[in-house]
């Protein structure tokens, strides 16, 4: 994958309660295919707010986001609900799997979601994912008879199942021990080295964000350096 | 696809509430099956108090009634066309009760594909002597067959045979109260005098009891042809028509019509027994509004099962639209279960609603009025589960459109920051 993959270009974005407060400030920066981005910076910096606009999920903002090159500016909620579950992967600090579902049907349900390809299909493939993370003997079990590394994984290979053109992680190692915290970063390592896949890694953990490739550092809601 | 996957994460979500579920469900069964019995069983008390006078009404009954001349001849005069004519002391014509050539107006009726049957019917005053005293009554007298047919006489004779009015010559079926004040036994012979002065000897066949005193006190039955004999006229002589149309509502204009094509008087059933209709309709409105209420309490229990299963389930909607449901989706899935515990708990009741209506079927209840009846009545018109099963959706999925819209606002930043 080469050309910009995601694009951010001068976004700026406002909390009203309690009192107007500028949050971001005219952020611009672009990710190019196959990277491994981290953002890093204080707490209260702003970091987590710009991965929810990147995301999508948070539509109240100025300024403008290209995801695959294609504007997300005046999108309907349905259609930025695709985007979601097509180009995007997301591992979060707390795993927020279903306790309801098996880890296999979890790691299904975005694509099942998706319905491009037969519940088979997808199962086959939740499969490989779940191998790809070394769990696959755990797949059929209920993700609350998981440990806390393991259900980080699982949350991966869900974020992985529609191969979407980016991973989004918001402190995915925040939760987790040093080993744990290790075992993930040595996962997404392989996934952008063997696997060409960009990540977008919120993080306040310097050591996991040293290791990437390219760190944006952020304060007070602006790029410190790039 | 899609609806299937909506559908299995509805049900996770559901079972993993199982109890909660339950009790949503069976709120909606209760309501159910109440509703059913209720109405089934109101409807058929209304249908048994309604029958008591209207399965003995004719939808038509023509006669004629003895009323003053409309046109007094001095109107008939061309001298005096143009003027006001007083007429004082005007009294009714002599005239006889009987309808002219009836036999014509049968046949046209027997054509009329709006007629269900027609039985003619001479009505009589006469007096019963018994030992030194006379007993006011009234002789109906009626086709037998034809009268079974259409009013259901055999149900109203509690002894005796119906038929026998016509096989036994010169024979009555007496009203229960008036058998009862003469002693009469069947079998025994009774003294009837006519208006036309005339005695006759009938033989008790029968006893007949309608279930309303007053009736039973004054009415009894004879064969058109004994009664023709009692009053002394040819055996075309009938005093009234009475007619069941196929659809009860067109009683009035058909009634109209008989009116002008006969000219001669004719009494729709709805004139008759008004009070009936309003009675019944008001009783039906009342069952139908405790149902109904009974429904609306049951939607407000999935409600807030619903609503407790979104402020739990907060952190799995906020997932489900991190990875690409949208709104709608989440919406329809909660639409889901309101939907699986109204059909369920509706399913369920229908099924309770019909158990319950056939037990109050089997309990006992003998009144000495009503002599065809042994117990509660209920009535299994399908229309009542068609209304109940059809309620129970609508409520479960207005009960369940709210909280799920509330799902479908979850702002997934909100609730994942906040951990």
């Amino acid at each position: 994958m080469t050309g910009n993959i995601l694009e951010a270009k001068g976004i700026t974005k406002y909390f009203h309660d309690p009192v107007t407060f500028q949050v971001l400030k005219n952020i611009s920066f672009a990710i190019k295919g196959g990277e491994f981005v981290s953002i890093t910076g204080k707490s209260g910096c702003g970091k987590s707010t710009l991965l929810y606009i990147l995301s999508t999920m948070d539509t109240d903002y100025e300024g403008e986001l290209l995801i695959d090159r294609v504007s997300m500016k005046g999108r309907k909620e349905a259609e930025l609900a695709k985007v979601r579950n097509v180009k995007i992967g997301f591992v979060f600090q707390f795993h927020y799997l279903l306790n309801e579902f098996t880890v296999l049907r979890n790691v299904m349900l975005p694509a099942l979601k998706m319905a491009a390809k037969s519940p088979e299909e997808i199962e086959h493939q939740a499969h490989e994912k779940l191998k790809i993370l070394g769990i696959e003997s755990e797949a059929l079990k209920s993700p609350n008879k998981l440990s806390g590394g393991q259900k980080q994984r699982v949350a991966i290979a869900r974020a992985l199942i529609n191969d979407p053109i980016i991973i989004m992680g918001d402190e995915p190692t925040g939760n987790l021990d040093k080993k744990n915290s290790e075992n993930v970063y040595q996962i997404f390592k392989e996934l952008a080295q063997a696997y060409h896949q960009s990540l977008l890694i919120v993080t306040h953990d310097a050591e996991f964000a040293a290791r990437t490739d390219r760190i944006i550092e952020m304060e007070d809601g602006a790029i410190l350096n790039n | 696809m899609k609806f299937g996957l909506i559908f299995s994460v509805a049900k996770s979500l559901l079972l993993a509430r199982w109890k909660q579920t339950l009790v949503a469900a069976i709120g909606v069964t209760f309501s159910i099956a109440m509703f059913i019995s209720l109405l089934s069983f109101m409807t058929g008390l209304n249908d048994l108090l309604d029958g008591l006078i209207m399965n003995r009404t004719p939808h038509i009954l023509l006669y004629k009634e003895i009323q003053p001349s409309k046109q007094q001849p001095v109107e008939l005069d061309f001298r005096y066309k143009d003027y006001h004519n007083f007429v004082s002391s005007v009294k009714p014509k002599n005239e006889r009760l009987d309808i002219r050539n009836n036999r014509a107006i049968i046949d046209v009726l027997e054509k009329d594909k709006r007629v269900l049957g027609i039985a003619p019917k001479i009505t009589t005053q006469v007096f019963f002597n018994v030992g030194v005293i006379n007993l006011n009554g009234v002789i109906n007298g009626i086709d037998v067959i034809s009268e079974n047919e259409l009013f259901l006489f055999d149900d109203y004779v509690v002894a005796g045979n119906y038929q026998d009015l016509n096989n036994i010559p010169n024979s009555i079926i007496l009203g229960k109260g008036a058998a009862e004040k003469m002693l009469a036994q069947i079998g025994d012979v009774v003294q009837v005098t006519a208006v036309t002065g005339q005695q006759v000897q009938l033989k008790v066949v029968g006893f007949f009891q309608s279930g309303l005193l007053e009736f039973d006190n004054v009415q009894s039955y004879a064969s058109i042809s004994t009664t023709q004999k009692l009053l002394s006229e040819s055996n075309n002589y009938v005093t009234g028509i009475q007619i069941k149309l196929n659809d009860v509502e067109q009683a009035l204009p058909v009634a109209r019509e008989y009116e002008q094509l006969f000219g001669i008087n004719a009494l729709d059933i709805q004139t008759a027994n008004a009070q009936f209709e309003t009675g019944s309709f008001v009783r039906t409105l009342i069952s139908y509004a405790v149902g109904i209420t009974l429904l609306v309490v049951a939607g407000f229990g999935i409600y807030n099962i619903l609503n407790m299963m979104i402020y739990e389930k907060m952190d799995s909607i906020a997932i489900l639209k991190a990875t690409g449901f949208s709104g709608r989706d989440v919406k329809n899935i909660f639409i889901t279960i309101a939907l699986c515990i109204g059909i369920f708990g509706g399913l369920l009741g229908l099924v309770f609603g019909y158990t319950l209506s056939s037990i109050i079927d089997q309990i006992p209840f003998i009144t000495a009025a009503l002599p065809t009846v042994t117990t509660y009545p209920i009535n299994y018109n399908p229309n009542f589960y068609i209304i109940g099963g059809v309620f129970s959706i609508i409520t479960t999925y207005l009960a369940g459109y709210f909280p799920s819209k509330k799902a479908s606002k979850v702002d997934p930043v909100v609730i994942i920051r906040g951990k």
